[in-house]
């Protein structure tokens, strides 16, 4: 038998403890640093207990932002980023889910040259090919824009693969059975297939919306307004300035408001989120 | 590969594949052929002609010390990174694959952190460790150590891999725990009843079962240390100081935004693109692999 004495248990209870507080403790001196005043934290006189400044602080980021390097209310950074992550995670499941209905339910000429076309994606993500990608996205006019924003980050394959290899478990028993009642290729997708899938784009869902509002450099690159910079970029702009004009209460808040939406997903919809990112992997 | 049963369309197909594909083709290959049309280029300080100059941009490349030495930090990062956060995610997960009260709770508490960007965790490290007001830079210097991560190049290094190894323990932590409960508890009783301790059950049982996992993080903390990293760099050190902390993905971003040097930003992105498509392609023979055993 595999029996833990209790000793090995309580080591590892502590060995678990620590590891949360080591993984925690950022986290959390980003917190107590946004309820604190800026004078005490630039001293290092930091206390590591909550201060008095939560509602002044928040009040201030989401609306009005910082005095110095960046105006623009966090706010709106939040509006756009979330405009972002949701482009790309629907547009992906819908661009993804429909080429592989065509890939795995039709037959017609280059359907495999087209698959490898999309299928090679997998293998570059958009960091290899930064410049090149600005260059287009600024002869479509498309910077400073959503579109130009997220279509970029939707040229993947990930999705599709993931829709292949799950139509290819489908019994083919259930098309000929919709056949027989007369469906069509639009009925048979709406009918049968698009309600199949519900869980794996809940679950591709989850993920593609973390990675879309954690993106960085693309965003970095292409936006050069301040009204539509995304909040991962935004919290790099209020730190440039010199040390001592940095607002840190203020840069706290807004990571901490940054990690909320992604971290409060996750933490909710952890089966999703976990079922998802082992099937994106595989 | 395919269906038996299927449809009959002429034109559907292409219709259905025809947004993704418009996307991909100038999205992704337009840029990519571009890239590659570029690094053979070179054009002239103002930008007015260019010239086709076939493998001058990558000989150039490999000339400047300052390339090598990117690439060796590139590599030095990835391994220390990858391999201080797959040992304390591994032990972590060891401790949660356990029969404890509360081990749901333990793994939501752990997972967490995958979910906060590259950028934000560079704001959380530089502010906990901040050479003037980090509330840990007190203990450090109580230590007797003269901590300036924003001066002193190692200590930046040192900086960058502790941030970007602690946002990938929750990633190595959960797939580190799902390839702990696929092994077959017999086995571990075989090994217990044979009279092994826990300590040797664990090397000689858990351990070489858990290779294919190990491997496949390995691969996946290194591509993440080549690329993710970027916004944890950007926040904490730009690159510096001096030029410790410039990885091959940080050196391109800087060497076409301020050098305004496209050839040689070019030649460096396709020198970009080989080692990820060999990465990936080790990536897929190890899937292969684990799917027909």
């Amino acid at each position: 038998m595999v029996e833990e004495e209790g000793f090995r248990r309580y080591v590892a209870h502590i060995i678990l403890w620590i590891g949360i507080a080591i993984v925690a403790f950022p986290v959390y001196l980003a917190f107590i640093a946004s309820t604190q005043d800026n004078a005490v934290i630039a001293n290092g006189q930091m206390s590591l207990l909550p201060g008095g400044h939560f509602f002044e602080t928040y009040y201030q980021t989401i609306f009005v932002g910082t005095s110095g390097s960046t105006r623009e209310p966090v706010g709106n950074m939040m509006l756009n980023s979330l405009v972002m992550a949701l482009l790309i995670a629907v547009g992906k499941i819908a661009i993804s889910i429909i080429s592989a209905y065509a890939i795995v339910y039709f037959r017609f000429p280059f359907r495999m040259p087209i698959f490898w076309l999309i299928f090679i994606t997998l293998m570059l993500p958009v960091e290899v090919r930064i410049y090149p990608t600005y260059k287009i996205v600024a002869d479509l006019h498309m910077l400073d824009s959503y579109a130009g924003l997220s279509l970029p980050l939707i040229a993947s394959a990930t999705a599709t693969l993931l829709f292949r290899q799950f139509f290819m478990t489908v019994p083919d028993e259930l098309l000929e059975a919709s056949r027989i009642d007369g469906a069509g290729p639009f009925r048979f997708f709406w009918d049968t297939l698009l309600p199949l899938s519900r869980t794996n784009m809940a679950a591709l869902f989850v993920i593609l919306f973390i990675l879309g509002w954690n993106q960085y450099l693309w965003p970095l690159l292409i936006t050069t307004r301040d009204d539509m910079q995304t909040i991962q970029v935004g919290i790099r702009k209020m730190i440039t300035t010199t040390d001592a004009l940095t607002e840190w209460p203020i840069v706290m808040a807004t990571a901490v408001l940054a990690m909320l939406p992604p971290v409060f997903v996750v933490v909710v919809m952890q089966k999703l989120f976990v079922r998802g990112l082992v099937e994106t992997e595989k | 590969m395919q269906k038996q049963a299927i449809f009959q369309s002429k034109l559907l197909p292409y219709a259905l594949v025809a947004p993704q594909l418009a996307i991909v083709l100038v999205f992704f290959y337009w840029p990519a052929l571009q890239a590659v049309i570029q690094s053979f280029l070179l054009q002239d300080a103002f930008g007015l002609s260019t010239s086709f100059v076939w493998f001058e941009n990558y000989i150039d490349l490999f000339k400047e010390p300052a390339y090598f030495e990117a690439i060796l930090r590139t590599f030095f990062f990835s391994f220390a990174i990858a391999v201080s956060s797959l040992s304390f995610a591994l032990l972590l997960a060891v401790m949660a694959d356990k029969p404890l009260r509360g081990s749901m709770l333990y793994r939501t508490l752990l997972i967490w952190p995958y979910a906060v960007a590259p950028p934000v965790v560079g704001v959380l490290w530089i502010f906990m460790l901040h050479p003037s007001l980090g509330v840990l830079s007190r203990y450090l210097r109580a230590l007797g150590i003269d901590w300036n991560p924003l001066l002193d190049g190692d200590q930046a290094a040192a900086l960058i891999i502790l941030a970007a190894a602690w946002k990938q323990i929750s990633y190595n932590f959960l797939f580190f725990l799902a390839g702990l409960q696929s092994i077959p508890r017999s086995v571990l009783e075989a090994a217990a009843i044979d009279g092994a301790r826990p300590m040797r059950r664990f090397w000689t049982v858990t351990f070489p079962l858990l290779s294919p996992t190990i491997f496949f993080l390995l691969v996946v903390n290194i591509v993440y240390a080549f690329f993710d990293t970027f916004g944890i760099i950007d926040t904490m050190t730009r690159g510096g100081p001096g030029k410790s902390t410039e990885t091959l993905v940080y050196k391109v971003y800087t060497d076409g935004l301020l050098g305004g040097n496209l050839g040689s930003s070019a030649a460096q992105s396709v020198i970009l693109m080989f080692m990820v498509i060999v990465l990936t392609g080790i990536q897929f023979r190890f899937v292969e692999r684990k799917v027909t055993y």
